[in-house]
């Protein structure tokens, strides 16, 4: 009864503080939405309306039909018409267009023989927003295009070859969970005992008769509580503005997401025991928050990784837990389907806990 | 059991710095034991020994008749601690930090309603109770703070440097309720750098570089001090002080308004005739007075002297 009263006054204590420390309060709720509209509008891999060049050396209706196809995908939009290879060029290097579109004068030859490309497409490398686009056109061979055309179906299917259905929302907003968690449970709770180590009251605290236990319990479920309204708020708005669909069970989900949190808590509880100050404590957390958000998966593909980035990414509970949230949400997965980085996850927390517990003395030496 | 604290052999180390130095310690039960010190001089480290938060590196502890730091967990029950800095919630309110306290010292609903009203009520709390603690003047922490720490009746204070942030006028009612305390059986250990406190204890231990230089009831202390005390009033201080380094017995000298304050060694056969004589040649008024000593003089023959002693031999 004592145990959990003690354990419950110094939870509330940390909800009252928290309460009335608005920016803090404020950065709860506004880092998710913020994030949310950060990445769900602006950060767009779906490249759209990129300004075209074209250089008709064939000025046929086939090469018109073509570029019209093109338009259509509304991944090109044609803003100018070169009259040389050598005038395109400067347009690319102006920067007025980023891809240029070249049609051999023998193009219906070509397309009929298939034996060489009838179109090239230059595509700005520079620009690390149209990389995905590279990629995609350049991996859409033009004899398979000519294959298509040939059987008669008429249309250029640039973004089914591109990517089938596919919307950066739908893929970014799930993993968006793990990533505001990590990024609030690490720092909010690293911040929470080292503040309290810097202003003295830990050395008050741990004079009396609260347990080890107490106090870190007392300190986190707070933030637990936390973690499940933010991500309540990811899954919400979400749905409203990006329509995330929500393909398995929701309880699947908040379970993935409680022990994700308690991992993430974990890990800012290490980090405490460590620093000596809130700014030790949050550039620590910094460090451990970008390889998160670099390697787990949620911004790049994971299969596309060398060994040991992949290595590490293995040893963040971020790339565990996207995966669980992804199948769950996106593939109904089941907890079953995702056991082994529901283990994973669980080890890592075990570790950093008893790692946290081992370091963290009532005592100041 | 008359004892409430007993250490033996107590050292601390940092590292390559030694910070306490082999202390013997007898503090007994209702008395207010002082640790008078310098900084640095090894208060707080003896302190934080006393209560657990810091590990001897060698020598025992006895707090309350249990080991330290071994049973460190039941001496907290009956402890009481004001850290040197103000160590409850700012952003609190003055009743949410004691609610809060109560609560950490496992007291149930009715006994924490009926603390928190006495200790309102004793230490003067009534006007701020809903005042966040981080507004509070110092002398108004100061009460909260041992308001806090007495919360659960403890049977020994621990006072690290309490009243380092507070008027003189603070100060005087901060002690008139330490002596209330005492009168309830309560043991108190206190740190301070101030004179006039010292003088308020029971029994003081002068601490200087880790070690217990002097140890003893004030009066005590002033009357075995290892030096002869001597005034002189004369016109031209600067031209006395001159006259005064010239004789090897003259061990310390202080300013105190007109008159200069003189430490002397106690072997001295004839020292008002010695500092005389020195002294006729530069100011002819000069009066010269032996004076009884004051804790201060205690203090400077304990530390300053010894320190320089120490770095002669050295």
């Amino acid at each position: 009864m004592i145990w959990f009263d003690r354990t419950l006054a110094i939870a509330a204590k940390e909800a009252r503080q928290l309460a009335r420390d608005r920016v803090t309060f404020g950065m709860i709720i506004g880092v998710p939405v913020l994030q949310m509209l950060l990445f769900g509008y602006a950060i767009n891999f779906d490249v759209r309306d990129v300004d075209a060049a074209v250089l008709d050396l064939s000025r046929s209706s086939m090469s018109r039909q073509l570029v019209g196809d093109l338009q259509a995908t509304q991944v090109l939009r044609v803003v100018r018409a070169a009259d040389s290879e050598q005038e395109l060029g400067e347009l690319m290097r102006r920067g007025e267009v980023r891809v240029g579109i070249v049609i051999a004068a023998d193009i219906e030859r070509r397309l009929f023989a298939g034996d060489r490309p009838a179109v090239q497409l230059l595509v700005d490398g520079s620009q690390p927003s149209l990389e995905n686009l590279a990629q995609g056109l350049g991996s859409m061979p033009v004899q398979q295009r000519a294959g298509v055309r040939a059987s008669g179906a008429g249309r250029f299917e640039i973004r089914t070859e591109y990517n089938p259905a596919r919307r950066t929302a739908v893929q970014i907003v799930p993993a968006l969970i793990g990533t505001i968690l990590t990024m609030t449970m690490v720092l909010f709770t690293s911040g929470a005992v080292v503040r309290e180590r810097e202003r003295g009251n830990l050395e008050l605290l741990i004079t009396t008769p609260v347990t080890r236990g107490q106090l870190l319990a007392g300190k986190l479920l707070p933030y637990v509580i936390i973690g499940l309204i933010q991500t309540t708020l990811i899954l919400g708005v979400g749905r409203l503005l990006f329509g995330v669909p929500m393909v398995g069970r929701l309880v699947d989900l908040y379970f993935g997401a409680l022990v994700f949190i308690a991992a993430a808590l974990a890990l800012g509880l290490f980090i405490s025991t460590i620093a000596q100050t809130q700014f030790q404590a949050f550039q620590m957390a910094f460090v451990t928050m970008l390889p998160s958000i670099l390697l787990s998966g949620f911004m790049f593909p994971f299969e596309g990784m060398p060994d040991f980035a992949q290595a590490i990414a293995q040893a963040l509970p971020l790339t565990h837990f996207n995966e669980i949230v992804r199948g769950i949400t996106l593939r109904g997965a089941t907890l079953a389907d995702m056991q082994v980085p529901l283990l994973k996850l669980i080890l890592f927390l075990l570790l950093m806990f008893v790692l946290a517990a081992a370091r963290f003395r009532k005592r100041l030496d | 059991m008359t004892i409430a604290i007993s250490a033996r052999g107590l050292t601390r180390h940092f590292g390559a710095v030694l910070a306490v130095n082999g202390i013997d310690l007898e503090v007994q039960r209702a008395q207010i034991y002082g640790f008078l010190g310098p900084n640095g001089s090894g208060k707080s480290t003896t302190i934080r020994m006393l209560c657990g938060l810091l590990v001897p590196t060698s020598g025992t502890v006895n707090v309350l008749g249990h080991e330290m730091p071994r049973e460190a967990e039941t001496v907290r029950r009956k402890l009481g601690y004001m850290t040197q800095r103000f160590s409850l919630w700012d952003d609190l309110t003055v009743a949410e930090n004691l609610e809060f306290m109560c609560r950490i010292y496992g007291l149930d609903a009715a006994t924490r309603r009926s603390r928190m009203e006495d200790r309102i009520r004793d230490y003067d709390l009534g006007s701020f109770v809903r005042q966040r603690a981080g507004t509070l003047s110092g002398g108004q922490r100061q009460r909260l703070a041992l308001a806090a720490a007495t919360l659960h009746d403890p049977e020994l204070l621990l006072l690290d440097e309490p009243t380092s942030a507070v008027d003189p006028q603070n100060r005087r009612e901060f002690w008139e309720n330490l002596f209330a305390l005492v009168a309830r059986g309560t043991t108190i250990l206190v740190s301070t750098h101030y004179m006039d406190e010292a003088e308020r204890c029971h029994r003081l231990a002068i601490l200087d570089l880790g070690r217990i230089a002097a140890e003893g009831e004030p009066k005590q202390l002033a009357c075995g001090i290892d030096a002869t005390v001597i005034e002189i009033e004369c016109a031209d201080l600067t031209a006395a002080r001159r006259a005064l380094a010239t004789v090897p017995a003259v061990r310390s000298v202080a300013q105190l308004g007109k008159r200069l304050h003189v430490l002397m060694h106690r072997d001295a056969v004839d020292p008002e005739r010695e500092l005389g004589s020195s002294l006729a040649r530069y100011c002819a008024d000069a009066r010269v007075e032996r004076v009884g000593a004051t804790l201060e003089d205690v203090f400077v023959a304990a530390t300053q002297l010894r320190r320089s002693a120490v770095g002669r031999a050295a």
